[in-house]
């Protein structure tokens, strides 16, 4: 079976693991990083200027991948909804003891409210586990473009990254 | 007759026409814009995502945005904007190209010293049983419904085909309220942009590569669609057979240049599939084989907003040059700041393909010349 | 004239775009009065009311509806006050409107 983002829109486990926009494990313990799942070379780089800590390069030609700095990334997210292919995520693995924090951009309505417990899904928009939504964030610099944090068991830091859409009555 | 001559008519008002006319006004030029449609900004108001590209791109940047920018620095330079006026004659004329149009019902000409072309391209039909029902629609078509004219074609969408407009139609249906059942693909991959496909596929919606529409089905109106697996041939799979509900067929599966313009002025055509079809063959400059007479756009090759934008500048610098408004010293490096942007994005595994397509048309262009 | 069993299928509320002005005028599609707004595509007004076929073949009575959008197939014309192969995606709404579904190639109002 084809397996990939050419082949399901969704990067491969190999895919992801072999792109320089994810930090090391390590770096995952110690405090909040950017997550950039971008994984096909298209003249894109927003997120490079983006970054207030410099810690994104795109560089020339455009195409190229984007790298992230993990010393240099604070996890502040100030890249997440510059993004224009949604890719970038905020992981927090140990933001309590059993929970993580994943942050994502969301482009639908009805948005969910700060404390709701929603379903959260995977890359696939398959269910994954229920999550709390810790924080609505919009500012008219992103342009409409909403990020929700939830809180999940702390297992799931790499596998969740969205919430259901609700349906509106 | 006495007819006005003005130095540029620019045919279209998308992202090239605007472009060309803004570079046009810019090296002092006078130019006059004409369009079919009622409003300006072609096909750039619908575009309600962030665009891809450089900062120069205006990347990040949602498209009626830079469609904004764009209508409003045409303002500011005071370019004259002809609207509701369909052209359809174009002529050349020993004091230049004269342009017939239509405006209130009336005949109408004027003649340019320079002519661009920026008509843009139309979307490809699917033929399919039941392809004639209502519900099945261009996806483009569906997208200017939600995104401008706020009315949901449908409630329920299959979309055909994978490549940059499928993902980001069926992501904006979903934005307007639509549910999408599936997307398919007759390729054996996705054709468009990873990124766009993850959102869809984070919002739940199949991607069903290798997969194409047997036929569609409904009295009066689509009520469902029957789907079916192919092989690497492209054969249909018997017994691959599925049926889908829906109330609405979404068909994104490439463009077509709309040329008519530039047959009808006599340019040499050459015919590149990955652009699309039959295309002007035109320079470095933009200048198709009939003098004064120029292309951007689509109709130079299908491709996107931002390179549209790009060729549009480049051909408006170059009918600039023609005017004498530049000399050549001048306008050189202006040319090659743009052709430095448009290879940026042409590159990639995305690009390569429509750069190698863009320099085979660049070699006939000599060919022909010589 | 079919009916509008389906809700409204205008989209107020959008993530990215301001919320939609309401509609404004009144047009009559077969005798029937239906909401729009004036300036919208006459295609726009009558998807907005669940109205999805415009007109029928003229051999076959086919039923056809919106294709292109963008005034180059035909498939959507309509007699629009009188005159028929009025292509309905690209012709603005004025009040009082009188948009009738179009059998074959239409006749004009005597």
């Amino acid at each position: 079976m084809n397996e990939g983002v050419k082949f399901s829109g969704i990067p491969s486990a190999q895919e992801l693991a072999a792109i320089p926009g994810i930090a090391g494990p390590e770096r995952f313990e110690q405090g909040p990083v950017a997550v950039i799942e971008c994984v096909q070379e298209i003249p894109c780089n927003p997120c490079e200027k983006a970054c207030p800590f410099g810690a994104i390069t795109v560089g020339q030609p455009i195409t190229a991948l984007p790298v992230l700095d993990e010393e240099k990334c604070t996890g502040c997210g100030v890249c997440l909804a510059k993004c224009p292919g949604l890719a970038i995520f905020r992981v927090h693995k140990n933001y309590t003891e059993d929970t993580a924090l994943v942050e994502f951009p969301f482009e639908y309505l009805p948005l969910p409210r700060e404390g709701d417990t929603v379903a959260c899904g995977g890359r696939d928009g398959a269910y994954v586990c229920d999550g709390k939504v810790l924080k609505i964030n919009q500012s008219k610099a992103w342009d409409g473009t909403t990020l929700v944090a939830v809180a999940v068991p702390k297992q799931y830091y790499m596998t969740v990254r969205t919430i259901g859409k609700k349906k509106e009555d | 007759m006495s007819m006005r001559k003005v130095q540029a008519i620019v045919i279209g008002a998308g992202p090239a026409g605007l472009a060309a006319c803004i570079e046009i006004a810019k090296a002092g030029g006078k130019a006059v814009l004409i369009d079919e449609n009622a409003k300006p900004g072609g096909q750039l108001f619908k575009q309600i995502h962030k665009f891809f590209g450089s900062r120069e791109h205006r990347a990040g940047v949602r498209g009626y945005d830079i469609g904004n920018q764009l209508l409003q620095e045409t303002e500011d330079l005071g370019v004259e904007v002809f609207l509701d006026s369909p052209v359809y004659g174009l002529f050349r004329d020993p004091r230049g190209i004269m342009v017939s149009y239509m405006q209130d019902g009336r005949e109408r000409a004027l003649l340019g010293e320079t002519v661009i072309l920026a008509t843009g391209a139309a979307e490809n039909a699917l033929t399919f049983p039941g392809s004639t029902l209502p519900g099945v629609m261009g996806a483009g078509c569906a997208q200017t419904m939600i995104n401008v004219n706020r009315v949901l074609p449908g409630k329920k969408v299959i979309m055909v085909g994978s490549g940059n407009v499928g993902l980001i139609v069926s992501y904006q249906l979903m934005q307007a309220g639509a549910e999408v059942a599936a997307l398919i693909e007759a390729a054996p991959s996705i054709g468009g942009y990873g990124v766009h496909a993850g959102k869809i596929r984070r919002a739940g919606v199949p991607i069903l590569v290798g997969h194409t529409i047997k036929r569609a089905m409904g009295r009066d109106q689509v009520e469902s669609v029957e789907i079916i697996a192919l092989d690497e041939k492209f054969q249909e799979i018997p017994g691959t057979e599925q049926i889908l509900s829906c109330d609405t067929v979404c068909i994104a599966i490439g463009l077509t240049p709309l040329t008519e313009l530039a047959w009808l002025a006599g340019c040499q055509f050459t015919f590149i599939p990955s652009l699309g079809g039959h295309i002007p063959i035109h320079d470095e400059n933009m200048a198709t084989t009939v003098s004064g007479l120029y292309v951007a756009g689509d109709i130079a090759g299908a491709e996107e907003a931002s390179t549209a934008m790009e060729e549009g500048r480049l051909a408006g610098i170059a009918a600039a040059e023609a005017l004498g408004l530049y000399d050549e010293a001048a306008a050189a490096p202006l040319k090659a700041s743009v052709w430095a942007r448009m290879d940026a994005l042409r590159t990639g595994p995305f690009g390569q393909k429509r750069h190698e397509a863009k320099a085979l048309m660049l070699e006939t262009a000599k060919g022909g010349t010589k | 004239m079919q009916e509008n069993k389906a809700k409204n299928h205008r989209v107020i509320k959008h993530p990215i775009l301001p919320a939609e002005a309401p509609c404004d005028v009144s047009i009559f599609v077969d005798g029937q009065e239906i909401p729009a707004k004036a300036g919208e595509p006459i295609a726009a007004a009558l998807l907005t009311a669940g109205i999805r076929i415009f007109r029928q073949t003229a051999k076959k009575g086919y039923p056809r509806g919106i294709f292109c959008g963008i005034g180059r197939c035909t498939d959507c014309v309509m007699t629009v006050d009188g005159q028929p192969n009025v292509r309905t995606c690209v012709t603005p709404v004025r009040a009082g409107m009188k948009v009738e579904t179009q059998i074959g190639l239409g006749r004009w109002a005597e």
